[in-house]
């Protein structure tokens, strides 16, 4: 490791082009900062494409509102785990990160007024928590998040952002001194070569790790980079035991099925042709909350009234509706069943499987998008020059459970903020560019060097599907104690197994199975996070749900995980109860 | 079609949209070396979507035989 690695410098590296890096970026470049965005896919292929409910903001288009009713909503669909201060904040911003958008050309739907148009969505009320739903959610027809990732992709290339498409970050490079983040190693697939990114401030959007279950409705680029990256530097990851299963994702593919089908009159059934949803909730049936049908969903299939071959997946009965209702009220729907689950939902039913959707934890950051860390006396103390946003991060607006349409706001609202603190934080500066560390980058050398000397070993595909399987088995929707202990010592297998991968072909241009390797690391990192947060929390709260420990414990558990990759440890810190200007809203149980 | 100009194409099917990942990983496996495939692959992602589930027509006349397949696989 003698010659050293070739240094490109910025003011600032963003790592991730989804909605809350280019959000970030585009503060930094109006600014007129030298901004590199790493990115493994083109822009608008980033996974942002996929949101389509909206973005929440209390607007009063429709319907009354304000952004204390959002508070309300949000600090409560957290399960009282969200942090309150982060929480005010982001809905106050709400209207203002909406209007810039719309400035920015975003096509929203119109009322004939000429205002943005907005539609209720699950969990947001009017009058805290009252009975009449809020129109809070501006939308672009049912592709929302594209829209936005074309309006902010235009507006940066005008802005002069530098991207670097189809360059893969690999490890973060910290000043051993004083802990500060000088930028990240990236790998160019095109040549194959490394380069370390230096930068005044570097900001991680690199989104969630949907892709460590088995079922999921992530693409396949959620493999969690900025998750193993941050881990591999020191810092801990927080709350990663929770995330948010979608009830009817299709069977083997999982591919959403929207609730839509449900509120049209579709109903799930178990083997014996028995509407079971009528057990577990027998007023709102199959309409119940999101984490109430998935946790009777998998009570079915565990107590073996689940179907098929390997009873492990239920059935979404739609046949009844009749196909005029299944065309034009579903539209896409049957397309999907046809494609992904072989059955035409017009004469059959749908197999489906309570399937991952949204990490709610990550890497901890205040509402600046400065990451934070417990050091000395302080349990926040600022990670100097490293930043988070978006699903990466954890602020914590979503706590224990994200209410819909609040993670595109996430990715605006904190995708600007950080993009403020990083401008302010690089013109404070004492010195333009610290002296880069002795040995910097030598960690991803010696990752990429272990792959291409390795003449045998496991194969990555291999580990991956294990690695999703076990989490699938043994962390999933309900969580039972013994399942729990058995899958940290899987992925502790697994672990060890991904430290022994062998690619066949070595060659360095444009070779896919080397960043897949590469990827597999970093999907460990957040296997491993989640499952050991998982088994440590004994309580049940927002998408955790124990067998064990089936009520929320505010006493013993109000309080955020810390999981740090030396040693697989844990450690706690307490949630912000107290907003910024408010009262605080106490944790009461949540019903709806 | 060379290593290299394979793996530059199973890149270009890694989408923002799952859907898209499933249905071009199935089809890649069996035509890792479609050609064709490469521009249709410049579409964003919603649109490319509508078109290979048949919910959408609206695509450039000289695609008509990469549609066809994709929708076929």
């Amino acid at each position: 490791m003698s010659s050293s690695l070739p240094v490109r410098r910025f003011d600032a590296i963003v790592v991730g082009a989804g909605g809350s890096g280019m959000r970030a970026a585009l503060e930094l470049a109006r600014a007129n900062l030298k901004v590199a965005v790493l990115t493994k896919v083109f822009p608008t292929r980033s996974h942002t494409v996929a949101a389509q409910g909206g973005i929440a903001a209390p607007l009063a288009n429709s319907t009354e509102d304000n952004w204390h009713w959002h508070m309300y909503d949000t600090v409560k669909g957290s399960d009282y785990l969200g942090d309150q201060d982060a929480i005010e904040y982001m809905c106050r911003r709400a209207n203002e990160v909406v209007i810039e958008l719309e400035h920015m050309g975003m096509p929203f739907d119109r009322l004939e007024n000429g205002k943005i148009y907005q539609r209720p969505f699950g969990g947001h009320t009017q009058d805290y928590g009252s009975a009449k739903m809020a129109m809070r959610a501006c939308a672009v027809a049912d592709r929302t998040g594209h829209a936005m990732l074309h309006t902010l992709y235009q507006q940066n290339v005008r802005a002069n952002t530098q991207f670097f498409v189809e360059w893969m970050a690999l490890d973060l490079i910290r000043d051993p001194q004083d802990g500060a983040v000088i930028g990240v190693t990236a790998l160019e697939m095109e040549t194959g070569e490394v380069a370390l990114f230096q930068g005044k401030a570097t900001l991680f959007a690199t989104g969630g790790a949907g892709r460590i279950y088995a079922a999921s409705t992530n693409a396949f680029v959620n493999t969690g980079d900025g998750l193993g990256m941050a881990a591999r530097a020191g810092i801990p990851l927080q709350d990663m035991e929770f995330y948010q299963f979608h009830p009817t994702g299709v069977y083997g593919a999982g591919v959403l099925i929207t609730e839509g089908v449900r509120g049209e009159g579709g109903y799930l059934l178990n083997k014996d042709g028995e509407r079971f949803m009528e057990r577990y909730a027998p007023n709102a049936k199959d309409l119940a909350s999101r984490d109430v049908v998935s946790r009777a969903m998998t009570t079915e299939i565990k107590e073996g009234r689940g179907c098929g071959p390997e009873a492990d997946h239920v059935m979404l009965k739609l046949d009844h509706l009749g196909p005029e209702v299944i065309n034009q009220r579903l539209p896409g729907i049957r397309e999907i069943a046809i494609k992904f689950a072989n059955a035409d939902p017009i004469r059959e039913p749908i197999p489906v499987v309570p399937t991952v959707h949204y990490q709610m934890g990550g890497i901890p950051a205040n509402y600046m998008g400065q990451v934070v860390v417990p050091e000395a006396a302080s349990q926040e103390a600022i990670v100097q020059a490293f930043y988070a946003a978006g699903e990466c991060s954890c602020v914590s607006v979503h706590g224990a459970n994200r209410l819909g349409t609040n993670s595109l706001l996430d990715l605006l609202v904190f995708g600007k903020s950080s993009g403020e603190q990083m401008i302010k934080d690089i013109r404070a500066l004492p010195r333009p560019q610290r002296n880069l560390p002795k040995g910097a980058g030598d960690a991803s050398r010696a990752r990429l060097a272990r792959l291409d000397s390795a003449s045998a070993g496991e194969r990555v595909a291999e580990v991956g599907a294990d690695l999703r399987k076990a989490m699938q088995a043994h962390c999933g929707v309900f969580r039972f104690p013994d399942e729990l202990v058995k899958g940290v010592e899987k992925i502790k297998e697994i672990a060890a197994r991904a430290q022994r991968t062998h690619i066949q072909d070595k060659s360095k241009v444009f070779n896919t199975a080397r960043i897949e390797a590469l990827e597999l690391d970093n999907l460990v990192e957040s296997a491993m996070s989640t499952v050991v947060s998982a088994q440590a929390r004994k309580e049940s709260r927002g998408a955790q749900a124990r067998a064990d420990f089936p009520e929320r414990d505010d006493a013993n558990w109000l309080k955020h995980t810390l999981w740090y990759k030396e040693g697989n440890r844990l450690a706690y810190k307490p949630v912000h109860l107290k907003p910024l200007t408010v009262e605080t809203f106490e944790p009461k149980v949540r019903t709806y | 079609m060379d290593r290299v100009a394979r793996d530059r194409l199973k890149w270009k099917c890694r989408r923002g949209l799952l859907e898209l990942d499933l249905v071009l990983e199935r089809y890649l496996g069996d035509n890792p070396e479609d050609a064709e495939l490469s521009a249709l692959l410049d579409l964003p992602d919603n649109d490319l979507w509508d078109i290979v589930s048949g919910r959408s027509e609206r695509y450039d006349a000289r695609f008509a035989g990469i549609v066809a397949r994709l929708r076929a696989s």
